[in-house]
């Protein structure tokens, strides 16, 4: 058995707490953060340096073993959901920061860290990580771009994809290569822009270059309530119209609200839907716009606004609508978060369709979302032990990604495809896009040895 | 998959689309895509290979300015949608160099080029989020889409920035925008040197002062623009020549302009030499500058000294250009005059880019890179 072969290259290269085979210790491995998917992986390396990772996956590119590298396993689509017959590269080790260049704004990592932590290296050297996935204070980089993650503040800052200058990747036959530079400018083909986003199909990242920005001088964050969730979106439509530019602009629902303030409390006004919109930069700048915004706001006839430029303040408002995916098993047993992109001026159009979808379908479903980006994040609720429930809450998850594509919109805006929506993908996308990009795929790894069945289905033979 | 959701479905059906991919599928030897030409390195093609005229992929497909997005045929004039974006007050942050020259869209795109203007928000790579194109069996591939965020799928848009024409024929592409400043201001700043250049552009470059351009021209002179509300523009501008300190003069209204419309056509690039964009970090920039001037090489570098924009002088061999670029560890595109390959210094992407570039032309219908 191939699997054999390699179990036993693997205990000669490694010491025995570092590789693990009992199913009780690879249980803990067996899915990510969309628990739904379980698969008990062969073996688990826990890799402790970036020439382990290369020897590992050449061993299993001789035994043609398929592999999946894992950061955090925060992967909302299964994205490190490991693979049947396969082992699970556990990355969280190489979390070094190799250097923090504060007069070239850059800093180098190795992939498993924390992404938290690279900005609070830079903060004292006034600088920051852009990229903010809600996951922050435990997802790793590597993760963020194998799935090109975004967060709330992507909306004037960039998805991941806009931060990465370079990259120390592994290809899946073992070959290491450097995409990319430590300059902002490119020269040739962006090779770099394919492998962000990849998934983890073209290879494992093992160093990321990325690029810091200066922390802004003031930050100015206004709570708006509004009596409907349509109400909140068409105010967004207004605030993007608006010739603002706002860094961050996010909607809750009367739900979202709840879980938030059954878990850490952030004091939230009582309402439908409520905005957060944030604008930061120089003071005299910010302190114009947001006058100008509380005219577009006033305009929209919100129940009740408030505005902070307190950091303590703006911290706990954030965590309040960071930690609503996980709050909302406060308000049931299980829940799939949705993650799906609308035309940003079809945004009240969208809610009032995912409002109508849930009553008729009888489920419940919290709404928090990048509202900037057109960026809606339904989390739809139910309960396992009912019979029927989970199909119930996958029929409507899937009515929502649909009316997300036909209103101009994408199936993912940063969580992707993973394990997840490979049939959506398949079933929206034009059929010589999806075999051009299974080329791509097969060109870079034939043996289909890295993360095999994410995003795209294996090939019979594979 | 709706048509709302495919950059440019329009082009589907579009016969020129068709004429092209006939071309492609019935050409003997490999083809170069050339729209206006601005970029003449770029666009000549080598011996053995033909210019494919792409002109008539011309035209603004959608815009819709509360959406803050827009898809137009490849060589749609950047100077077309230039102007109608400002017609909303909405513009293009990266800035696309010989605007006025005519460049096109999917020249810029394929070029992988960017303008001074994009110190602050983000190069082409970072604004383009859908992409059509034929590969080099003429089968016409989509990719990314029309809304601001989106992963689901290989980044091709992405991808194809840089790819000079040389790994698919670009169709349409599609285009986030940003809300235009309502004024601006430039400080023309005389430093001491290069070294106080660098000094001054690191300290702005970590500062919270938020400048569109950063421009670094040797040997004495720093300009940093200034964009947004009319109302507190001064004071900003105040504050800025306060930090810097060093002696400052202030250009406005036409005369602001008129530099960075310089900057981004390039006009100081004499006759006879080879334009080349060096990526580079400030950190190189001392090292960099050094070499060039013993060559007698014009430069200004861009982008708080992430690009540096070369003039090449005719009499010395572009392959000593390549050695210097080498040694550095610096990627150069020539852009303008010369000859020979257009990428220089050393190559990029290892085996995934052969691996990759395979997929797109199985059929050398392309230009090598």
């Amino acid at each position: 058995m191939p699997v054999d072969r390699l179990l036993d290259q693997l205990r000669r290269m490694l010491p025995r707490d570092r590789l693990l085979i009992e199913a009780a210790a690879c249980a803990a491995f067996s899915c990510d953060a969309l628990t739904s998917f379980q698969v008990l992986p062969e073996a688990v390396v826990l890799a402790d340096s970036t020439e382990e990772v290369v020897a590992v996956v050449a061993a299993c590119h001789d035994e043609r073993v398929p592999f999946v590298a894992r950061g955090s396993g925060t992967s909302l689509s299964g994205g490190s959901l490991p693979i049947e017959g396969g082992i699970v590269i556990a990355m969280n080790r190489l979390n070094r920061i190799v250097h923090i260049d504060p007069e070239q704004r850059v800093a180098t990592v190795e992939a498993g860290i924390i992404n938290s932590r690279i900005s609070e290296a830079a903060r004292p050297q006034g600088l920051f990580f852009a990229p903010d996935p809600s996951s922050e204070s435990v997802c790793s980089v590597g993760g963020n771009v194998a799935f090109n993650s975004g967060g709330a503040h992507c909306l004037k800052h960039g998805m991941t994809s806009s931060h990465v200058l370079e990259l120390k990747v592994v290809l899946p036959d073992g070959e290491l290569v450097t995409l990319g530079g430590e300059s902002l400018e490119g020269a040739g083909p962006n090779w770099l822009g394919l492998f962000v986003g990849s998934e983890g199909l073209l290879g494992v990242a093992l160093e990321v270059t990325v690029r810091l920005l200066p922390l802004p001088e003031t930050t100015h964050t206004v709570l708006a309530a509004y009596p409907s969730l349509e109400a909140a979106g068409d105010a967004v439509t207004q605030i993007v119209g608006s010739g603002l530019l706002p860094v961050a602009i996010e909607i809750m629902d009367a739900l979202a609200i709840q879980a938030a303030e059954a878990s850490v409390k952030p004091g939230y006004p009582d309402a439908p839907a409520l905005a957060i919109v944030e604008l930061e930069g120089e003071r005299e700048v910010v302190e114009a716009d947001a006058e100008a915004l509380d005219v577009v706001i006033a305009a929209s006839e919100p129940l009740e606004v408030r505005s902070t430029t307190d950091s303590a303040e703006r911290a706990l408002i954030w965590q309040g609508r960071k930690s609503a995916f996980s709050a909302v098993g406060w308000l049931a047993p299980d829940y799939i978060v949705q993650d799906g992109v609308v035309p940003r001026t079809r945004l009240a159009e969208a809610l009032a369709e995912v409002v109508a979808l849930s009553a008729s379908r009888g489920v419940r479903v919290a709404n928090v979302f990048h509202a900037g980006d057109g960026n809606l994040h339904p989390l739809i609720l139910f309960d396992g032990a009912e019979p029927g429930a989970l199909e119930r809450a996958e029929a409507t998850a899937g009515d929502i990604l649909r009316m997300c594509v036909r209103l101009g919109g994408s199936i993912t805006g940063e969580h992707g495809i993973g394990v997840e929506k490979r049939d959506y993908l398949e079933e929206l996308t034009a059929t010589e896009d999806l075999a051009l990009m299974r080329r791509i795929r097969l060109a870079v790894d034939p043996h289909e040895l890295a993360n095999r069945g994410k995003m795209l289905a294996p090939q019979p033979a594979a | 998959m709706s048509s709302a959701t495919r950059p440019g479905d329009v082009v589907g059906t579009d016969d020129r689309v068709a004429a092209l991919a006939q071309t492609l599928r019935d050409s003997p030897g490999p083809l170069l895509p050339r729209a206006a030409g601005t970029k003449d390195a770029l666009s000549t093609p080598p011996a053995g290979a033909s210019p494919l005229d792409v002109r008539a992929l011309n035209g603004v497909i959608d815009y819709d300015p509360a959406e803050l997005t827009f898809t137009a045929m490849a060589a749609t004039p950047v100077r077309e949608i230039v102007e109608l974006l400002a017609a909303q007050r909405q513009y293009l942050p990266f800035d696309p160099p010989w605007a006025d020259a005519g460049a096109s869209l999917g020249g810029t795109v394929a070029a992988g080029v960017s303008g001074p203007g994009s110190y602050r928000h983000g190069g082409v790579r970072d604004f383009i989020l859908g992409v059509r194109l034929l590969d080099g069996s003429g089968r016409l591939i989509s990719g990314g889409g029309k809304v601001v965020k989106n992963a689901a799928g290989f980044d091709l848009p992405k991808l194809m920035v840089g790819t000079l024409g040389r790994m698919g024929i670009l169709i349409s592409m599609s285009f986030k925008v940003f809300p235009l400043p309502e004024a601006w201001t430039t400080l023309r700043v005389k430093t001491e040197g290069l070294t106080d250049s660098l000094t001054i552009a690191t300290r702005l470059a970590r500062s919270s002062f938020e400048l569109e351009t950063l421009d670094l021209d040797p040997p004495r002179e720093l300009w940093l623009r200034l964009g947004g509300r009319a109302a507190v523009l001064a004071r900003r501008a105040d504050r800025l020549a306060r930090f810097v300190d060093r002696p400052t003069e202030q250009l406005t209204g036409s005369d602001d302009v008129r530099r960075w419309q310089e900057a981004r056509e390039l006009t100081w690039v004499g006759p006879g030499s080879a334009l080349v964009r060096v990526a580079t970090t400030p950190g190189k920039l001392t090292a960099l500058d050094a070499a060039l001037a013993a060559a007698g090489a014009q430069r200004r570098y861009s982008r708080g000294g992430n690009a540096a924009w070369l003039a090449w002088p005719e009499a010395h061999p572009l392959t000593r250009l390549d050695q210097i670029l080498k040694e550095l560890r610096l990627a150069g595109t020539r852009l303008r005059g010369g000859d020979g390959p257009p990428l220089l210094g050393p190559p990029q992407g290892g085996a995934f880019a052969a691996r990759v570039r395979a997929v797109f032309d199985p059929h050398d219908r392309f230009v090598e890179i």
